[in-house]
């Protein structure tokens, strides 16, 4: 039975709290931190909901998730029905609710942010994915019947992936190419197990494998297959790219070539895809972090995935060092506030000026300087400059470089008619997605820049929706 | 999955494989790579490709056993199955028409130059191949390179096959010869790459040689394989393999080299005293191609 208290009665509910695995413990290992709701304290949750009648929240999500429907279903007990909503916008509920920056999403949006503390939305989210993970009843929906069409997806990060189930149940042939070895980018080779478990993904893209989706791995399009031959000779009607925005950001100092310091990309990669944590029973090595100082450098999410990595690697100190303040760091909220409780130290207002190595050519310290923020530019972000006379030196073990990415140009460069702006991203059309080529589409970071998951999940979609449109027309 | 179709050995602990993987034997160009991964927990290691026959859909890889991945890799026959392979990566090599080219191969390094040698006999260049290893045992592909060029020269450190000396002493007699030498390409060990580079640096003959930094991904998304090129950072994977010898920093290449000697000695010698696990890792590959090949003869029939 659904109770609904008074507004007053429901807003003096306290929001809900994650359970977690203890910090101490879990320093030791690579198991999810998080926990999940108990189902009485997700249905306590679901009861602090205003249920508004304008609700803000689903304006804030950027695929627009019908978050009060789905409430009001947990509400009522009918989870499988409320991850079915969920499903009808966002394909990959159990990842986003673990993942997104609702505080800056949904969760920012919330009215009750302004009175007390805003709906647990993504607990709730995740709650209902996992309940229905667990039940073994995925909501698959129906296939259309065949089209004959055939599409190649390119990049089987959440782009790719939410594209390829889209075009599969509209009943055109997909294939999605992938150059790695196992399937899902980022959030296979990037976002940590303790974060992400990898079987959640893994479970999605079996998903997708009963939705008729061919996955082929270790194919490097621009290289194996050129990206004209899906077209001409490989019989494809159509093509999306989500090749992400995989090429990694180095600070360009002295010192960086050193061995020790990694890009972040380096060391997820090596730690989450290779398993290198698990060094003994698989093969691929990573530097010994116990008890060494391994700083990171950056201050997003990839920053805090790769230094609490290192934490759970033995480091004795595992350090962020972020050029500006820590109100300025882009990551999640909730990743700071689990790093900081796992003992990450936290340097603001500096930067690496140098890295110094021994004569073997290892890493051994750096030197630092202080950093101060200026006048706000024209995006609203603080600038930053050095302070004069400010170095000092550090002893440093293992530096990782998490200060970004930038557009990978190995699609483009075989296809020099791929129109690319001047980061090197894929230009497309906003409301099509189309890009300059004839049958090809793009979307996801390889288009926006370094995103997020639901943005790249949402362009999936909507790329899915204009392909189909395409096929079903012929028209360009 | 990708069969191995013929598997021989070459040389000590140096086996040549024939390697099922027909979109790469047709894209393939001398110079490129693929990488692998032979079993679900084992590494991803880069190969260069030492040829192809895109008729028969197979490529060419030539092994020497020096860590684990490629001793493991080089217990395998004809038949057994390698889990993970993409490619071709990396850019080919530049074939030009550039008058007299020596090509220079040290040890299993010599598999890798006999493709860029026939590319370069057959863009109308001619050719000088200089072989070199310590000793005649260690010599691979003789009768393959001489055939790819005009002229083989064969160099043995303790003179007991060809002529006593090393590589370098014979290109500097090249360069000293009636013909000039107008490229020069290197692939072998570090060492011997850097010090063909010092011989022709100051005759500034082009010379190109083929590096081998540890890599992972090879699509340029990690950045491990980064090397110093004219103090640039270069990602050898897809601005490479190949540089401009005479640019390259090769201290900090063998440096980078050496991060993970003493994980990869450990990882070796637990393998050599108990090779079991990952055979049987490999043999479960066998099986899964083998269940695969049935499930899809019977979705034919
Ligand atoms: C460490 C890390 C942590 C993050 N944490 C969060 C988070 O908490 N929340 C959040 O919302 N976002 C997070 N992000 C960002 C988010 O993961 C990305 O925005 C999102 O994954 C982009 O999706 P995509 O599909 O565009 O590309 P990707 O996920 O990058 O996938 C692209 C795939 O394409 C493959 N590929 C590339 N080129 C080729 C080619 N030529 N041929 C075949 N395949 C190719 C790549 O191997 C890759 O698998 C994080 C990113 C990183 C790196
Ligand atoms: S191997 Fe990762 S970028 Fe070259």
């Amino acid at each position: 039975m659904k109770e609904i208290l008074p507004p007053k009665q429901r807003i003096k509910i306290p929001r809900a709290d994650m359970p977690e695995q203890d910090a101490a413990a879990r320093i030791h290992n690579f198991l999810e931190v998080n926990r999940g709701l108990e189902e009485a304290v997700a249905k306590h949750e679901a009861q602090r909901c205003l249920i508004c009648n304008d609700p803000k929240c689903i304006a804030g999500c950027p695929v627009g998730v019908k978050i009060r429907d789905f409430v009001e279903l947990i509400l009522d007990g009918q989870y499988l029905k409320a991850a079915a909503k969920i499903r009808e916008d966002n394909v990959l509920p159990a990842v986003t609710g673990r993942v997104c920056p609702q505080e800056h999403q949904c969760e920012g949006a919330c009215v009750m942010r302004k009175r007390a503390t805003p709906l647990a939305i993504g607990y709730l989210e995740r709650f209902v994915a996992d309940y229905e993970r667990a039940a073994g009843k995925i909501g698959i929906p129906e296939r259309a019947p065949l089209t004959g069409k055939k599409v190649a997806v390119i990049g089987s990060g959440p782009a790719g992936l939410s594209c390829a189930g889209d075009l599969s149940l509209r009943g055109h042939t997909v294939t999605v190419f992938e150059a790695l070895h196992e399937i899902g980018g980022v959030l296979i080779y990037g976002i940590p197990e303790f974060r992400l478990p990898k079987d959640i993904v893994r479970q999605e893209v079996d998903n997708l494998r009963h939705m008729g989706v061919e996955f082929v791995p270790n194919t490097l399009i621009g290289k194996t297959i050129g990206i004209d031959e899906l077209l001409e000779t490989e019989g494809f009607d159509a093509v999306f790219i989500a090749t992400g925005a995989g090429l990694p950001r180095f600070l360009n100092i002295p010192g960086e070539q050193l061995g020790g310091v990694y890009s972040a990309n380096e060391f997820l990669t090596r730690v989450n895809l290779m398993h290198a944590y698990e060094h003994g029973v698989h093969d691929e090595p990573v530097y010994d972090c116990r008890a060494k100082t391994v700083v990171v450098v950056g201050g997003g999410n990839t920053a805090m995935d790769s230094v609490r990595s290192a934490k759970r690697l033995g480091a004795s100190r595992a350090i962020i060092v972020y050029r500006r303040g820590l109100e300025e760091m882009p990551a999640r909220a909730e990743e700071f506030h689990h790093a900081q409780a796992e003992g990450v130290e936290f340097m603001t207002l500096t930067n690496p000026v140098e890295f110094l190595g021994d004569e073997h050519g290892y890493l051994q310290g750096m030197v630092g300087a202080r950093m101060q923020l200026g006048e706000p530019d024209a995006s609203g972000r603080r600038s930053v400059s050095l302070v004069p006379g400010s170095e000092f030196t550090m002893p440093v073990d293992v530096a990782i470089i998490a200060v970004g990415t930038r557009a990978n140009p190995l699609i483009q460069a075989s296809a020099p008619d791929l129109k690319t702006n001047r980061w090197g991203y894929i230009e497309v059309e906003k409301q099509s997605l189309r890009t300059s080529k004839r049958g090809i589409f793009a979307g996801g970071d390889i288009v926006s820049g370094a995103a997020t998951v639901i943005l790249a999940m949402g362009a999936g979609r909507n790329a899915a929706a204009n392909i189909h449109a395409y096929l079903a027309t012929g028209q360009w | 999955m990708f069969s191995i179709t013929d598997a021989r050995v070459i040389g000590p602990e140096v086996k040549r494989f024939e390697i099922h993987a027909p979109r790469i034997a047709v894209k393939q160009g001398p110079g490129q790579f693929v990488i692998l991964r032979l079993h679900e927990h084992g590494e991803r290691i880069p190969l260069t490709i030492a040829g192809s026959d895109p008729a028969r859909g197979t490529i060419t890889l030539v092994v020497q056993g020096i860590g684990k991945t490629t001793r493991l890799l080089n217990q395998m026959e004809a038949g057994d199955v390698i889990r993970d392979l993409v490619g071709p990566l990396g850019k080919p090599s530049e074939i030009e028409r550039y008058g007299h080219a020596v090509v220079v191969g040290g040890g299993v390094g010599t598999a890798i130059a006999l493709p860029v040698a026939r590319a370069l006999k057959k863009a109308g260049n001619r050719v000088s191949a200089i072989v070199g290893a310590r000793t005649a045992g260690l010599l691979i592909l003789l009768d393959e390179m001489r055939a790819a060029s005009h002229s083989l020269h064969i160099m043995t450190d303790d003179g007991s096959a060809g002529d006593q000396g090393f590589v370098t002493g014979r290109l500097e007699e090249l360069i000293a010869g009636p013909e000039p030498v107008d490229h020069v390409m290197a692939i072998g060990p570090l060492p011997m790459m850097a010090a063909v580079a010092e011989v022709t640096r100051s005759y500034e003959i082009k010379t190109i040689v083929s590096l081998n930094p540890i890599m992972v991904d090879g699509t340029g998304m990690c950045g491990g394989c980064r090397v110093l090129v004219g103090g640039e950072t270069r990602f050898a994977c897809v601005d490479g393999p190949e540089f401009d010898a005479h640019a390259v920093d090769f201290r900090n290449l063998a440096q980078r080299n050496s991060v993970y000697r003493d994980q990869e000695r450990r990882s070796l010698s637990e393998f050599e005293a108990h090779p079991e696990s990952d055979l049987i890792q490999m043999h479960h590959n066998c099986r899964l191609a083998h269940l695969a090949h049935l499930a899809a003869h019977h979705a034919a029939s």
